[in-house]
């Protein structure tokens, strides 16, 4: 296997972007992204993207999207996880490099979900979780995670203000932030008023619904090395996914995240690392609970041990192990198929020392983990400083 | 979900709670399926499940999904009806749904589940009650 670089990065500001379409926001962060590299031309284009069919219409995507930056005949792919699209693109993308089939790719992630209505979105996003046996029932995306919420308030005494300081920490962040879609100072008090979606996640326990997208380049660490300039080189060390049942239902233990937990496993292994090894993480907050359960899996703290973590101030940027720098996908925001993409980006700004009034300071290693639906898939990467 | 033929392939499982046991290791298995996910095997028995059960986690839906916005705020539950067997049913006829909580006895009944519109398929299945 060869070793594998990014050589660019490239994001937007995500919000609620009306006056833009999927493809100029992909666009926009497409052309970031090989600026950033300095280069002009790629061997394969990936495309982590949800549900372009339910948000926006349209399906066949990869292609549409080479062509609207005129790449028509280069190959894409668009490529598919629910809300573990981005980190997927990024997988495939590290493969093709690490194989030897291509030599640079354009790694991307996108989703245009403000075109639809909140009960539609709320449909589409529900697609994630088993449409016969779970959505049949009229079961939501925050009303899964809510029920894992619940089992974990159970087992381990999780409290609704454990949960509510993920969200206080994350708009502290997402405020350092000048591409996330809210600047916000949210309080404990803040969320725990604000309206119950699913017992016993609020509105501000959610992620909200967001446009953007997100772009990385990616080539061998030789090249980069003959291309990079002065940058320093960031080498991704470690790829590794896993899948979980979909149905809660057949869900053995209700109390951890499986697929995190193995996914995260074989990166560590890949990468040869420990989670002590760490020195800032991106984990997937599509809930408050969902960022608990994750630093659980990952191993930063022992199971049930993750609430009192992020009340005690450990995660926070100056805490032991910084995690969701970026306002994390509660304050950034949640284009699912983007978000993969931007996890990573935020890893490699954080390791290229470009991270501004969010830089923690000696960062070497990072790592970014992204799931889909309610766990039911996860991919972890970790990167390093060469 | 609103195709005739996609609801009636279902109508064993969902109206008459019909599930199978892998004759191997007996694992059960609801829906049906093809292979076994614990031990590989592909020959199974024909059971049908018991209606009564405890609820393992729940939530209250307040922001529903297009389908239900007639029927918020929706409990919804995991509900145990077997060692090793849980069902997802939205949970019907509580006055307050705070009463909902885990380790609570309930019993499945045959219920309308959701319809589409006027003219549309109307889905039925099982709801919980408090047993």
């Amino acid at each position: 296997m060869r070793d594998v670089a990014v050589l660019g990065i490239g994001m937007q500001d995500f919000g609620e972007l009306w006056g833009k379409s999927l493809r100029t926001i992909w666009a926009e962060s497409a052309i970031a992204a090989l600026e950033d590299a300095g280069v002009d031309s790629v061997d394969l284009i990936t495309v982590g993207c949800m549900s372009p069919g339910l948000f926006v219409g349209q399906e066949h995507l990869a292609s549409l999207l080479a062509d609207e930056l005129g790449m028509a005949g280069v190959p894409a792919a668009r490529v598919e996880s629910a809300c573990a699209s981005g980190g997927l693109a990024l997988r495939t993308g590290f493969a093709e490099v690490a194989s030897g089939l291509c030599e640079t790719v354009l790694v991307s992630g996108v989703e245009k979900m403000t075109d639809v209505d909140g009960a539609d979105a709320t449909y589409a996003l529900g697609t994630a979780a088993d449409q016969e046996w779970e959505g049949f029932h009229g079961i939501t995306f925050p009303g899964l995670y809510a029920m894992l919420a619940q089992v974990h308030m159970q087992r381990f005494g999780t409290t609704s203000e454990q949960l509510a300081a993920v969200a206080v920490k994350n708009h502290a962040n997402g405020l350092l932030n000048p591409h996330a879609q809210y600047h916000l100072k949210v309080s404990v008090e803040d969320v725990l008023t604000s309206t119950m979606v699913a017992d016993p996640l609020h509105l501000l326990d959610c992620s909200p619904v967001t446009d953007g997208a997100a772009a990385m380049v990616l080539t061998t660490v030789e090249k980069a090395k003959e291309l990079g300039g002065d940058r320093p080189i960031i080498k991704i060390t470690g790829s590794g996914m896993a899948t979980d049942t979909i149905t809660l239902a057949n869900r053995e233990d209700l109390s951890e995240l499986g697929a995190v937990r193995k996914a995260a496993a074989r990166a560590y292994e890949m990468a040869g690392k420990k989670p002590e090894d760490l020195h800032v993480v991106e984990v997937h907050d599509c809930f408050t609970i969902a960022e608990i359960m994750a630093t659980e899996a990952i191993g930063l703290f022992d199971p049930g041990f993750g609430a009192s973590a992020v009340e005690d101030g450990l995660t926070s940027m100056q805490g032991k192990i910084p995690v969701n720098t970026s306002g994390g996908l509660k304050s950034k925001g949640h284009p699912v198929g983007a978000s993969g993409v931007a996890q990573a980006i935020e890893i490699v700004s954080q390791l290229r020392g470009e991270a501004g009034q969010r830089q923690v300071e000696g960062a070497k290693v990072g790592l970014a983990q992204n799931m889909g639906g309610s766990g039911g898939s996860s991919i972890v990467h970790i990167m390093e400083v060469v | 979900m609103d195709s005739p033929a996609r609801a009636w392939r279902e109508f064993p499982q969902r109206y008459r709670l019909e599930a199978t046991q892998c004759t191997e290791c007996e694992k059960l298995l609801y829906p049906p399926r093809v292979v076994c996910p614990k031990c590989g095997s592909s020959t199974f028995e024909n059971i049908v499940l018991p209606r009564e059960g405890t609820v393992v986690t729940y939530t209250i839906v307040r922001v529903p999904p297009a389908g239900f916005t007639e029927q918020t705020p929706l409990p919804i539950a995991l509900v145990e009806l077997m060692e090793g067997l849980r069902v997802m049913v939205q949970i019907g006829d509580l006055a307050d749904p705070s009463d909902l909580e885990i380790g609570m006895k309930v019993r499945l009944e045959f219920r309308r589940i959701s319809w589409d519109g006027e003219a549309g398929v109307i889905f039925y299945g099982h709801k919980a009650v408090t047993a």
